[in-house]
This record gives structure tokens, C-alpha cells and sequence, in this order.
């Protein structure tokens, strides 16, 4: 686990407006963001020996589209400058459809950026205003252009489905488009509400529903149906990669274990059995780099069964599961024997499937993640 | 000694026993208002949340009595419920008299009359007393009547009181000083101090609860278990105020507590007699009748790793609960467990919440049973309370289980309902009688296994609460036993299976599968759930397949967050065995048992 090359996140919590879905921290106070960019770097300087190099560096947020292009250059030269950065590296950042010109997609990847993950969400206006993004489906289709212009060759797509208002055809024809545009990679989020966004308000007071159990079953199967169709390899519950190396490697280091430092507020970093947090608001981060001190919020040690708790959780929402030795190595649990009853159980009701070195969830399977995590 | 007064409050359940002793304990001023507390003996949290009283508890109260005399009253409060009569009889014979409570609306129950008998038995000074006076619905002439036509008391003994108002305690007071009789023996003849209950103290070890009969003890004193000799010495006695009171000895008449570095759990034992190493006397106490358990059930922990833990807990608990029994036992679906005895259903609800609330323990029980005799074809005799143990069906020439008879006190208007709840439960034997008017006694002889199982609180539901009942054990009688399998997706879970009778098990069967439906949650696979004799299927039911959280989501790095929500889940799964692939809740094994009707 320690050998392999870690990932680095860097957290931009900064939105313009607030989608009406959305439970995340984020920060309006858009001024902030200068001082923000020259706090990353000072946070960068406390982790520099416990984490040499990494080979994927992933710009998440919030919007890191709002983040100019000399803002980008100075957070990429001071990870140039603290870390050593491998050749091949997966340098992702994600970005608004309606922050992407041409200009500014170039610029991008004339500072190394060589995979764009865009916040599409959906191909349909309703649904895009209903879900309070800024953007429009043409704007979207925009920026997928300016992308290839530009000379990204991995784009990234994301999108949500059980929206209300959304029919299963409208969401086929929306895959279609992504497929059409030839993403190099898919995430396909089912829309979940959390009680504290204004729209769970409105589909109280409108008496909106989400999706049934069994309609959620029947998006996510046609999903990956779809998807699969076309050429996709369906290898995480939500996310699919147009060939294997496609695969989002950056958030592969969060499903395996593999170490990650995450820098910004609210960002969580794993090394080595310990977990941490940063400080969630922007003004505390600031705050606590402005005094040379680190902005965690939260530490925690993980105990060997929260490890394999975790690995389990994690292996039965990808395809290739779980490698049934390396598991016994690192977390001292032989599932085959532990486990027999009920594993054999899944096998004969096709929920899992054991190959010759892995135990991996079937499509079946991947649909109910939730609930092989708690055998 | 003539200063001393050692007296149990007994009455049917819930006519006001402990809020009679929260008077007392007021009056004589032990307590402050601030310390003061609603049903302050029942200490133990079950007790407050269900409201009942569980356990006999003593206090010693000091008071002043109109001669100017100082005296200790040494008050036991004890539980009303029948599955913890044992309670009450091992609290009288520390005593010399009772207060016997009767409620005022209610008049004379079943309890009332048996823990009368038990006083009697004793020869203890009665002195009965009308409670709740207060209540709109109270029928003083009534209970006048009553006393003296089924209680054979004299009506002109009784005090009226209101526990809840405050009414009468110190008449009730002065009638203790007055009537019951000092208590007996010599404080300078050797120890014989009678162990009528104890408890384990992380701190102090185990703590002794004794009435000193003759004889005297204090610090330093090397004492003896008269039952297996071991002897230790006395760091500290004392009485029960509120809570410990060192004292410099205990005499004879006195009751109190003994500590003394006992790390031996074992060596102590209720009823046991303790005396002095140096200066014995000669013959041990009376000591108590032994308890005679009812009901049985096999105690697992749900982690096989929590085995030990168990073993030393259920030690630790016993001291504290005089009538429980255990041995050890063991299952081929559960593991390495223990075999137990309860004087009851409630008895043994009450033992699985201690032991987890107590001693943090998650454990499973299996289905309770009574127990059966079975004669071999080879003549050889059996008795069988382990499902587990049930013989090879070809060697039994003929099998038995226990009767009793029920006395059930009840307004006539109920009488036709109650009747066919007998009937519906192999009553046979009935007997009628009119105690007053409107008031019946019934009797009937029943299969104790009808009894136990959800008699009581089907009785009570038909009879409003206004019907009181209470069982004596008679004899063994034949009867066409079966063993009903009970198969969990194919496999045999040993702890789910019942003796019952052969025109029982199809119905009994189906509901056994029935209530295993509702109480095994769903899980990701279809369970069949089959009960079985011998290798025919009698009954079956099946769960369906439930998947829950299509497509969960869990982005970024913030693992930890998703991990906390499916340990919480987990945790809920905590009380869960899993019986090979399937999890099988606690309450699915008790849940088993309860019929349709409630
Ligand atoms: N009205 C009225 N209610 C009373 C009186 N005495 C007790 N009660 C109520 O009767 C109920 C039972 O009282 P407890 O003192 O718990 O009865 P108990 O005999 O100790 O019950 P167990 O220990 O379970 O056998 C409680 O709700 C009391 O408040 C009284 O004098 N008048
Ligand atoms: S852009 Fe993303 S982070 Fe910002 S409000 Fe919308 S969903 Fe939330
Ligand atoms: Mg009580």
C-alpha cells in the first residue's frame, strides 16, 4: 500500500451560486479566492516530506473553473515546486460548462492539465433549471467542444438521473449524446436529497418523489446497459471508462486503499492507516494557514477491522473487487473462510462472483452495494 | 435487640408496596426532600422504567416512637409479581412480621393470598393494611369482607392507609413497634448469620447481605461458608441506609452487609449460613427452599469470543439473583453457551436485560421450554428441558409434562371468556366458586407449557386487568410429545426447536414460521423458513429477497463518512446472529412463542 505513488487532491470550495441540490460546503465569497490560492501552497509545505511524489494530481471542488488561469499556474508551480510529480501523472481538473471558452480550456492545458471533468449533469434545459444549474444543455455541448479544440483528449463527464420531471427516455437519449461526444469516461449519480437543500424543500411542498427502489434498479441497470453497448466498462457502481486506461485513476487511489493527500478545506488525506480532515469553512482554513498552522479538523486512526470494513465497502462497488490474497495480507481476514456461508450464499443468488484471485460484485451486485457492505 | 424491627412489605403486584416503603423512609426521615426520589428502593434502572420491583430490598430505618424510644425498623421491600416469589420468601426469613398490603379498589388477589400463606408458613405477625384508600373507586367494606371470608384475618386488625397520600403511616409505624415482636437470639452465642442475598461490586468484591440470628460480627473476624468451609476475613459490616453504612459489628437481630475480600464468587451462596472460624455454632440455619425453575433456555453470546466474558458475568450475576440457574450447554448453530433456569417468562426477560444492561453483554437465548419426562423403552426415566436433548423418538415408550393448577381470581362477568381461554389451553379439572358476590374463583389443572407461554397476558387482556392468577405445580401427566425442527434456509437451528404436543405442532408450527417471517429482517438472498418433525415439513414460510440503497453514492476522499454510516448500520445488525448465512435477530428466538392474539 505505502509503495504505491499517491494522489494528490486539491479542494477549490468556491461556487458562484448554489445548485438546489447540493449538501456540500461551498463558498460564495468569491474575493477570498486570491488568498485562497496563496494559502495552497503554504499547506503544501507541511506535507512535503511525508509525501514525496504523486502520480495523479486531481482540482476538484465546489468550482475550480472560477480559478483564473494564473491561479491555476501558481497552485501547479507550487506542486512542482514541494513534490515530485511523475511524467505520465493523471492531472484532472473539473470545470464548469459555463466557465469553459476555448481560451480558457487551452490555457489549461498549456499548464499540463491533460484531463478536463465537466459538470454536465444532464443534456436537458428543464431539468438543468429545475436542478438550479447555471448553465444550459448548449453551453454543455459548448464546452465538450471547446475541450477537443483545446487538445484534451480525456474528458470527463458527470451526470445525475431520477430527477423528477426526467423520463427514462429522455435520460437514454442524454447518454446517447455523452456517447456520441465520445467521453472518455462517465459518472452517472442517482439523484439523492439531502434534508437540508432547497430542493427536498420543493419536492416537499410540491409532492415530488424520488425514485422507487425498483425505478432506481431500472436506471441503473439500463444505464449500465447503455453504456456497456457502446463500449464502456462499467468499473465502479457510478463510473464508467471508455477503455480500461481510462479509468479515473485519481479516484482508483480512493477505492483501493492508496494514499491521498487532499489540501484545501474540507479536504480528507489517508496515509498509512490515519485519516484527516481539513477545516470545512473557508475563513477557518485561511485562518489557521495564516498562522502557520495546519488547518485539520479531524484525525482519525483506523482500526485494522475499520481498514477491512472499508476495503470490503470499497471492493464490492468496483468490478474488479477484491484480490482475496492481497485482502488476507493486508487486513489478516480470509474471506473465503470467514465468510463461507454467506459468500457462497451471494455466489449462488449471483450477487458476487469469485474468479480465480478475486471475490467482485456481480451488475447485480454493484446495484446493491450498500448492502453487501454490511455482511 | 428489644430496639429492633425486621419486617417485609408484601402485597399482590402493584398495590403499593414500594410507594408504601418511599413513606416510611420519609416519615422516619432518613432521607432529605433533595435526595428523595419516587419508589426509591426499586434502584435498579429496569425497575423505575418498568415500574415494578424485581428485587427485595432492605433499608434500615431509625425512629423515634411515641414511648420516646429510639428503634431500627429494618424495612424489605419485596416484588408482587409471581416469577419472583422467590424473592419474597427468602426477604421473611430474615423477618418477623409483614405488612400485607391489599389495594383498597382491587381488593383481594392471587399474590395476596399466596404471600399471605408464605407469612403464615413463617409464623410471622401479620398486619394487613388497606391501601389506597384515596382512590374514588375504593370499596373499604368490601376488603373487610374479603379478609375475613378468604384471608381468615381478623378485619379488626387492619390500618387503612393512602401510600400515595400519606395517609396512616404513622399508625402503620406505631402497629410495627407495637406488634411484631422483637427479634430472637443471642448476641453472645456464636455467629450464625443467614445470607439472604448479595451483589458483586467492581470495587469491594462481593457484598453480603445477611440477617444475624445469633452471635455477633465486626471487622477482623475470621468467618466461615458453613456449605464448603472456606473462611475469610471481615473487612467491613454494616447496615443498609440509603446506601452503605459502616457500622462497628452487626448483632444478632440485626440486618446488614458483610464484606470480606470474597473473590471466590462461588463461595457464596444464598441460604448458606455464615459462623465464626474460632467459635462455630453448631448446625447451620434453615436456610431456604431450594428454587425450582420452571422455565428453560440456553444463554449464547452472539460473539463466540465473548465466551468467558460471559461465563465470569453470569457468575458475578447469580450471587444477585438467587433463583437463577445455570449450566453449561452448547448448540451446533450457536456455539458454546450455557443451559438456564427462570422461575418465569418475565423472570427470564428480566435476566437478559441485566445481564446486558449490567454486564454489557449481547446474548441470544434460545426458545424456552419446560421440562419433560420421558420413559424408555429399556425402563430407564428421563427429563429432558434442552429440545437439543429430545431422545431418539423409537426409544420412548411414553412421555410426560408437568401440570399445574391455576387459581385465577376473577368478576364473575369475565368467568365465560376466561373459561374458554382455559379450555383453548388443555384446561381440564375446572372448579368454581363464589367468594363473594360477583367475585369467582376458578381452578383448573393446564399443561404448565400452555401456561408459561402466553397465558398471563392473554389472562390479563381478557380479564381487563381485574382477573389475578397464580399456579401451583401438581404433577406429570402423559402426553403425545413431538420435536418440532425449525430449518433456517435448509439449515436446522437447534435453538429455535420446541417440544409441544402432536395436535399442536402444525398450528404452533406455521406460527413459529410466521413470527420468524416478521422478525428475520430481509436480506439480499430469499430465506425459506420450514418447521419440521422428523424429516416431514409441517409448516413453512419465506422471506423475500430485499436490496436495499440502489446505486449508493460515495465520491471524493471523505471514505470515512460512508464508513461511519454502514458501522451505525451495523451496529443495529449488532444484536444479530449470524446462523450460517442468514442474521437472525435476539427477539426472533423469544418472538417464537407469542401467539396471534397479542
Ligand atoms: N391512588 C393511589 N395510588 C397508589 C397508592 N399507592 C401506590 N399507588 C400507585 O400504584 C402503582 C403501583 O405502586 P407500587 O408502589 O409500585 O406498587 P408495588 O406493590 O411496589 O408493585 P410491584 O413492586 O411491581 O409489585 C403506582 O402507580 C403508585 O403510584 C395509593 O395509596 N393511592
Ligand atoms: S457546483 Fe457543485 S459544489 Fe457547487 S453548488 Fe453546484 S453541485 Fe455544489
Ligand atoms: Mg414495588
Amino acid at each position: 500500500m505505502k509503495n504505491k505513488p499517491a494522489g494528490l487532491y486539491i479542494h477549490v470550495p468556491f461556487c458562484l451560486s448554489k445548485c438546489a441540490y447540493c449538501s456540500f460546503y461551498s463558498s460564495s465569497s468569491l474575493h477570498l479566492i486570491d488568498e485562497f490560492t496563496k494559502s495552497i501552497p503554504r499547506e503544501m509545505a507541511f506535507y512535503k516530506n511525508i509525501f514525496p511524489s504523486f502520480d495523479t494530481i486531481y482540482i476538484g471542488g465546489g468550482t475550480p473553473s472560477l480559478l483564473s488561469v494564473a491561479q491555476v499556474h501558481d497552485i501547479l508551480l507550487a506542486i512542482h515546486f514541494n513534490f515530485q510529480i511523475h511524467l505520465q501523472a493523471e492531472i484532472t481538473m473539473e470545470v464548469n460548462p459555463g466557465d469553459a471558452s476555448q481560451d480558457y480550456l487551452q490555457q489549461l492545458r498549456a499548464l499540463g492539465i491533460n484531463r478536463i471533468n465537466i459538470g454536465i449533469q444532464s443534456f436537458d434545459d428543464t431539468l438543468l433549471k429545475f436542478l438550479g444549474r447555471r448553465h444550459s444543455a448548449r453551453s454543455a455541448l459548448a464546452a465538450v467542444e471547446a475541450a477537443r479544440a483545446a487538445g484534451f483528449e480525456n474528458l470527463g463527464m458527470d451526470f445525475i438521473y431520477g430527477v423528477s420531471g426526467q423520463t427514462m427516455d429522455s435520460w437514454k437519449q442524454t447518454l446517447k449524446t455523452a456517447v456520441d461526444l465520445c467521453a472518455e469516461h462517465l459518472s452517472c449519480y442517482q439523484l439523492s436529497l439531502d434534508k437540508k437543500t432547497p430542493l427536498h424543500q420543493r419536492y416537499l411542498t410540491e409532492g415530488l418523489s424520488l425514485l422507487t427502489e425498483d425505478q432506481a434498479l431500472d436506471y441503473f441497470l439500463t444505464t449500465s446497459q447503455v453504456l456497456t453497448d457502446a463500449g464502456y466498462t462499467h468499473y465502479e457502481v457510478s463510473n464508467f471508462a471508455r477503455t480500461d486506461s481510462l479509468k479515473s485513476r485519481h479516484n482508483m487511489k480512493y477505492w483501493c486503499h492508496t494514499p491521498y493527500l487532499g489540501l484545501g478545506p474540507a479536504a480528507h488525506t489517508f496515509l498509512d492507516h490515519q485519516r484527516w480532515w481539513n477545516k470545512s469553512s473557508v475563513e477557518a482554513y485561511l485562518k489557521s494557514i495564516a498562522g502557520e498552522m495546519k488547518p485539520q479538523e479531524g484525525f482519525e486512526k483506523l482500526s485494522l477491522e475499520q481498514l477491512r470494513l472499508e476495503a470490503w465497502f470499497l471492493g464490492m462497488r468496483t468490478k474488479d473487487g477484491i484480490d482475496l490474497a492481497q485482502f488476507k495480507t493486508s487486513y489478516g481476514c480470509d474471506l473465503l473462510t470467514d465468510k463461507k456461508p454467506i459468500i457462497d450464499e451471494l455466489i449462488r443468488n449471483r450477487l458476487v462472483e469469485l474468479t480465480e484471485r478475486h471475490l467482485h460484485p456481480t451488475l447485480a451486485g454493484m446495484a446493491v452495494a450498500d448492502s453487501l457492505a454490511l455482511i | 435487640m428489644e430496639n429492633i424491627r425486621n419486617f417485609s412489605i408484601i402485597a399482590h403486584i402493584d398495590h403499593g408496596k414500594s410507594t408504601l416503603a418511599d413513606r416510611l423512609i420519609q416519615f422516619t426521615g432518613v432521607c432529605n426532600e433533595r435526595n428523595f426520589q419516587d419508589q426509591m428502593l426499586d434502584n435498579m434502572d429496569i425497575e423505575r422504567e418498568r415500574g415494578i420491583t424485581i428485587k427485595s430490598n432492605a433499608i434500615s430505618l431509625p425512629y423515634r416512637a411515641k414511648d420516646g424510644k429510639d428503634y431500627i425498623l429494618n424495612l424489605i421491600d419485596t416484588p408482587g409479581h409471581v416469577d419472583f416469589s422467590y424473592e419474597v420468601s427468602r426477604s421473611l426469613a430474615s423477618c418477623e412480621g409483614v405488612l400485607l398490603l391489599i389495594d383498597a379498589a382491587q381488593g383481594v388477589q392471587a399474590q395476596t393470598l399466596a404471600n399471605l400463606y408464605l407469612a403464615m408458613e413463617h409464623n410471622l405477625e401479620i398486619i394487613p393494611i388497606i391501601n389506597k384508600i384515596d382512590l374514588p373507586s375504593a370499596d373499604i367494606d368490601r376488603v373487610l369482607e374479603e379478609m375475613d371470608s378468604e384471608l381468615g384475618l381478623d378485619p379488626d386488625t387492619h390500618i387503612k392507609c393512602s401510600a400515595k397520600e400519606g395517609i396512616g403511616i404513622e399508625e402503620i409505624l406505631d402497629a410495627i413497634i407495637e406488634r411484631i415482636p422483637p427479634p430472637a437470639g443471642d448476641s453472645s452465642n456464636p455467629l450464625a448469620a443467614l445470607i439472604f442475598d448479595a451483589h458483586y461490586d467492581s470495587f469491594r468484591g462481593t457484598i453480603i447481605h445477611c440477617r444475624i440470628f445469633e452471635g455477633t460480627v465486626k471487622n477482623g473476624d475470621i468467618i466461615r461458608f458453613m456449605h464448603n468451609n472456606a473462611t475469610y476475613k471481615v473487612e467491613e459490616v454494616g447496615h443498609f441506609l440509603l446506601t452503605r453504612t459502616k457500622r462497628e459489628k452487626l448483632s444478632a437481630g440485626d440486618v446488614g452487609y458483610i464484606i470480606a475480600g470474597v473473590k471466590t464468587v462461588a463461595d457464596v451462596r444464598t441460604g448458606d449460613t455464615i459462623t465464626n472460624h474460632d467459635r462455630p455454632c453448631i448446625s447451620p440455619l434453615p436456610g431456604f427452599k431450594e428454587v425450582k425453575p420452571v422455565v428453560f433456555a440456553s444463554i449464547y453470546p452472539i460473539a463466540s469470543d465473548d465466551y468467558q466474558d460471559l461465563a465470569d458475568s453470569l457468575e458475578k450475576y447469580k450471587l444477585n439473583d438467587a433463583s437463577f440457574i445455570y449450566e453449561k450447554d452448547s448448540s451446533a448453530a450457536l456455539g458454546q453457551g450455557f443451559r438456564c433456569g427462570f422461575l418465569g417468562l418475565l423472570h427470564l426477560d428480566i435476566v437478559q436485560e441485566r445481564l446486558e444492561r449490567e454486564y454489557d453483554l449481547s446474548i441470544i437465548l434460545s426458545v424456552p421450554s419446560v421440562r419433560y419426562r420421558f420413559t424408555l423403552k429399556d425402563g430407564k426415566v428421563i427429563y429432558v428441558d434442552n429440545p437439543t436433548h429430545y431422545p431418539d423418538p423409537a426409544e420412548i415408550e411414553k412421555g410426560e409434562e408437568p401440570y399445574i393448577r391455576a387459581a385465577m381470581m376473577l368478576p364473575e362477568r369475565y368467568l365465560g371468556t376466561v373459561m374458554k381461554l382455559c379450555m383453548e389451553k388443555r384446561g381440564v379439572n375446572s372448579n368454581l366458586s363464589y367468594t363473594g358476590p360477583g367475585r369467582a374463583e376458578l381452578s383448573y389443572e393446564m399443561p404448565l407449557a400452555e401456561v408459561i407461554f402466553d397465558f398471563y397476558d392473554r389472562f390479563k387482556s381478557v380479564t381487563q386487568g381485574y382477573g389475578s392468577f397464580d399456579y401451583d405445580i401438581i404433577d406429570y401427566r402423559e402426553s403425545n410429545l413431538v420435536l418440532m425442527d425449525i430449518l433456517v434456509n435448509g439449515e436446522k437451528v437447534d435453538a429455535l426447536s420446541q417440544i409441544i404436543h402432536r395436535d399442536r405442532a402444525r398450528s404452533r408450527g406455521l406460527l413459529a414460521c410466521e413470527r420468524l417471517k416478521d422478525e428475520i429482517p430481509r436480506q439480499m438472498f430469499k430465506i425459506a423458513i420450514q418447521g419440521a418433525i422428523g424429516g416431514e415439513i409441517i409448516a413453512r414460510s419465506t422471506i423475500s429477497a430485499f436490496r436495499k440503497d440502489v446505486t449508493a453514492k460515495c465520491y471524493g476522499g471523505d471514505i470515512s463518512r460512508k464508513r461511519k454510516l454502514l458501522e451505525k448500520q451495523k451496529a443495529g445488525k449488532k444484536r444479530m446472529k449470524m446462523i450460517g448465512s442468514v442474521s437472525i435477530p435476539q427477539s426472533a428466538f423469544l418472538a417464537v412463542l407469542k401467539s396471534d392474539n397479542d
